[in-house]
């Protein structure tokens, strides 16, 4: 057996799937020949397992006449001299390294986002094209945020891609709203399942029934990029070590206008403010990107970034928005206000902060009266305790009031 | 390869806010003049901070989908887009003039071409009358009818009452309609007293505003007095003291508005082939007959 050259991978495994018969198709053979066209000859272009180049001219007769082959393939063994009829009967033996060069080189292209993400579904950097033809054969599956992307291949090489909700995998095609191009998938991220706008489309709050069953590489990166928009271009850079991350204090210093105010919330008097800024509005409950910004560059907040495949570099602008009325509502000084609640109230009214802030309301049950944040619990507290000007326990929020009475 | 990228503000609270920004991006990328059009927001995603990285171009248009320089123009986006040596002088401009700058965005290490807003390029003259011809559904109008021209004012920015006498003025010096008058929502004359200011029976009102929300889709109509609550909604045309008053929405949503920022991408040395008379074909008023 000759020795595995620098250019091919390992050699298939005993225990691989077989890979699925591929045809060859013509483009992908033309754009073989065109870009060995633009190559010198003897400069090879190498697939995995072998090479190709134009064949160096000879003058094998000595009477002037240079020409024959046209073509040498490396493999391994001693370099064979083919004409383009035999390099077609060639490639087309080894199809499947052919058609996986033509879909990255070709279709797929140089850019960085892209390429890397279209590779990653398929651990093209990891696995043989062998094996990676068998498992696409079968369907690889991967998760994106709330997506289930499933990479197949056709017998002609070509890769498709269905792209779907992750609550929906498995369910037939013909039972979701199926769609091709990758645009339409603007109207699939603006509402929630109960018809609310998604400001924010990293939430974890993506609505299913539907699918692109059925989309070529570009397109397929076009879905996501318009589902989960900048989320591949960030999760490269960070694989490329290159993820610029800003931030807390840098991100608000560099707020102007409305959000200006934003920077005096940071009174260098510890960061636990913004560890509440995170608990509320970056954990993996409310957005699936990985928190990788902190207070400062020497400081990380105490609250854990999450878990999702990519990441988020900087303070969002929902979070500006939010922290802008935090700093406004957290300038307020405290006072101290006197209620006489029960044991159970007092229970309720955590009970009702809870259930709001872990978006639970249209989870309690009408009539199941032993939630504390149920419909009518909530209006018997209010029957009992409210005032008619609206005040808890009819104690006024600004203490003068009740001096002006 | 050519990429155009539209920015505009969007809304945290407003679903419809991005609509516009999509349907011109749509209308573009339909003439095939950029291999790329791709849109970013301050509001929504991707951020302006971020947009520039998911653009696979060499040479590359940004065009503010806003109505005025001013802000958001000046500060907000170059900064977001970090433009490297960006400064306001880079765009020469007396407040309607601001035309391109070409700059480096360090995010992506590439030169941008970053153009003036939509709103004070001359084409969009056309587009405000354009909105007249639609909200009428008649591609002539003009003889017996006002036209006004609605914005912020001076409240907030100088620069937005340039805009709209810009406009104003170029679309009166048409002669085409019987009267043409700037209004403003925080400053005289104020777009609360509107018949006051016209003699027409009939009067077209266009807001100049990108997108339809609070400001265009609330305050003007009970401003004006088209509807005492917005959320009963109004008729157009409606009668408010005698004179009938065609009320338009925000101008941003016209389907002429993508020739604009094609006009900025060109004025920026794109190379558009026959994209501009294609929009400015597809988007006409039909005749109704």
């Amino acid at each position: 057996m000759p020795e595995p050259t620098a250019d091919s991978a390992d050699p298939p495994q005993g225990d691989d799937p077989e890979p699925p018969e591929i045809d060859l198709p013509s483009d992908a053979f033309d754009a073989v020949l065109d870009a060995l066209a633009e190559r010198d000859p003897g400069d090879p272009l190498r697939f995995e397992g072998f090479s190709v180049a134009r064949g160096e001219e000879t003058d094998d007769e000595g009477d002037g006449e240079s020409v024959s082959d046209e073509y040498v393939l490396a493999d391994g063994d001693r370099p064979t001299r083919l004409s383009e009829r035999e390099l077609h009967a060639a490639l087309s033996e080894r199809a499947p390294a052919v058609t996986d060069w033509y879909v990255f080189e070709r279709v797929v292209g140089e850019f960085g986002p892209r390429r890397a993400f279209l590779r990653w579904l398929e651990d093209a950097n990891g696995a043989t094209v062998a094996a990676r033809y068998a498992a696409l054969a079968e369907g690889i599956e991967r998760a994106w945020g709330e997506l289930r992307i499933t990479a197949t291949v056709t017998d002609r090489g070509e890769r498709r891609y269905d792209v779907r909700h992750a609550d929906d995998a498995g369910v037939p095609v013909d039972e979701l709203d199926a769609y091709d191009d990758p645009l339409d998938a603007r109207d699939l991220v603006t509402f929630d399942e109960k018809g609310r706008y998604r400001p924010l489309k990293t939430a974890p709050s993506l609505a299913g029934d539907w699918v692109f069953p059925d989309l070529g590489p570009r397109d397929a990166y076009e879905a996501v990029e318009t589902i989960y928009p900048a989320t591949v271009a960030n999760w490269h850079r960070e694989r490329e070590g290159e993820l610029d991350v800003t931030h807390w204090r840098e991100a608000m210093e560099r707020q102007s206008g409305i959000y200006g105010v934003i920077k005096t919330w940071d009174r260098g008097e510890g960061y636990e403010h913004v560890n509440w800024v995170a608990e509320a509005c970056c954990d993996d409950s409310q957005c699936l990107k990985r928190r990788e910004w902190e207070y400062d560059d020497e400081t990380d907040l105490d609250v854990d970034g999450g878990d999702g495949v990519f990441p988020c570099r900087e303070p969002c602008s929902v979070v500006v928005s939010a922290a802008r009325k935090w700093t406004r509502l957290e300038s307020e000084v405290p006072r101290t206000y006197e209620f006489e609640l029960t044991p159970s109230e007092k229970e309720q009214v955590e009970d009702i902060i809870d259930a709001v802030a872990d978006g639970r309301i249209d989870e309690i049950r009408e009539a199941d009266t032993k939630e504390g944040a149920n419909r009518y619990r909530a209006r018997f507290l209010r029957a009992k305790l409210f005032d008619d000007e609206g005040n808890l326990g009819g104690v006024p929020t600004d203490p003068d009031e009740e001096d002006e009475e | 390869m050519q990429s155009l990228v539209i920015v505009a503000h969007g809304s945290h609270l407003n679903p419809g806010s991005s609509a516009p920004t999509y349907d011109h991006a749509d209308t573009i990328r339909a003439t095939g003049a950029f291999d790329e059009v791709r849109t970013g927001f301050w509001k929504e995603e991707p951020h302006f901070r971020e947009v520039l990285r998911t653009v696979e171009g060499d040479e590359v248009y940004v065009v503010p989908l806003f109505v005025s320089e001013g802000y958001f123009t000046e500060q907000v986006i170059p900064r977001e887009l970090r433009l490297d040596g960006w400064d306001v002088s880079e765009w020469d401009s007396d407040g309607l003039s601001a035309d391109q700058a070409t700059l480096i965005a360090e995010d992506i290490g590439r030169e941008v071409h970053y153009c003036g807003p939509v709103g004070t390029h001359r084409a969009m003259t056309d587009v405000i009358v354009r909105r007249a011809e639609s909200v009428t559904g008649d591609p002539d109008v003009g003889d017996g009818f006002g036209l006004a021209v609605v914005g912020h004012g001076t409240e907030r920015n100088e620069n937005s009452a340039k805009a709209i006498e810009y406009h104003a003025d170029r679309i009166a010096d048409r002669d085409r309609f019987d009267e043409v008058k700037a209004l403003y929502m925080d400053e005289d004359p104020e777009v609360d007293d509107l018949p006051e200011h016209f003699e027409s029976d009939d009067v077209v009102l266009v807001p100049l505003f990108i997108a339809d929300g609070y400001h265009t889709q609330e305050d003007i109509p009970e401003d004006v007095g088209l509807c005492e609550d917005h959320t009963e909604g109004y008729d157009v045309p409606t009668d408010v003291d005698g004179t009938r008053i065609w009320y338009a929405g925000a101008v941003g949503t016209e389907p002429l508005m993508a020739d604009v920022i094609l006009e900025r991408a060109a004025d920026a040395g794109a190379d558009l082939g026959t994209a501009l008379d294609d929009v400015r074909e597809t988007t006409r008023v039909a005749t109704g007959d």
